[in-house]
């Protein structure tokens, strides 16, 4: 299943809900230009919701490490929200769970970024 | 050249993506007729794409004019897959550690160390030209996970 990227605002954070899978040339372009596009809009809260994402490849991980610093340089935050089993382990062995900031709750992460 | 063993399947693709997605299919099949859990499927299915991924894209670079070749077998006691590109090969040895901080937020380069952490043995041949992978899920007492 291809990626679906969804936009919603919640208190001035804008929240992509991710769906499907962020691979190569399957969700990694996708989710690049959403990024960029948020950003050259001047949002600087971006929560990404990935509780839908059942798969992600070694392109994917790149990619959300690649939108983590594209928003960091650009004065954004960027935050991960809901990981499944197959992201959350993927994240432990690449050691990359440790660089993002990642929430269960979404109340939770909304309130995080004020 | 040797006929193929009963059970195992050899067969040539095209450096495209549409292979890459041909070849994670046969791995997740095999896996699930093999009764892995689902976790170990995912480990298998990934780790294969990721070798599919690399053929394709770093050691074909899509040129049509060079194939994938892919072996799979189930030998009673592991899974065995092979993924060969024709590219111009690479020393494994030299693929920087992913999990270094000056690597760590790298956009690309965690393929080989996924496929080294996700199966229970991994070996590289030098085909001249092309690299080989072999990957090999245990099914007995000695698997990983």
């Amino acid at each position: 299943m291809a990626l679906t990227i969804a936009s919603r605002e919640v208190d001035g954070v804008t929240v992509l809900d991710l769906s499907g899978r962020i691979t190569l040339g399957e969700g990694s372009v996708q989710l690049r230009d959403a990024i960029r596009d948020l950003i050259s809009k001047g949002q600087t809260k971006i929560l990404l919701n990935l509780g839908d994402v059942n798969y992600i490849d070694s392109s994917g991980l790149g990619e959300l490490v690649s939108a983590y610093t594209t928003a960091r340089n650009q004065g954004a935050t960027l935050k991960l929200l809901k990981l499944t089993k197959k992201v959350h382990d993927l994240l432990q062995l690449t050691k990359l769970y440790t660089v993002f900031d990642i929430t269960d709750d979404e109340a939770s992460a909304i309130a995080s970024f004020k | 050249m040797n006929a193929p063993l009963p059970g195992r399947r050899s067969f040539e693709l095209s450096s495209t993506m549409e292979s890459v997605c041909e070849i994670e299919a046969a791995a997740e099949k095999m896996a699930e007729e093999a009764g892995l859990s689902e976790d170990e499927r995912f480990h298998v299915t990934m780790a294969v794409r990721e070798a599919a991924v690399n053929a394709v894209l770093h050691g074909n670079e899509y040129d049509p004019g060079r194939k994938i070749g892919v072996g799979i077998e189930n030998t009673g006691k592991s899974l065995v897959f092979t993924i060969a590109d024709q590219g111009s090969g690479f020393i494994p040895e030299e693929v920087p550690d992913p999990l270094a901080p000056e690597n760590l937020m790298r956009g690309t380069g965690r393929g080989i160390f996924l496929i080294r952490q996700l199966m229970d043995e991994v070996h590289f041949r030098q085909l001249h030209p092309g690299t080989e992978l072999t990957l090999v899920k245990h099914l007995g007492p000695d698997k990983k996970t």
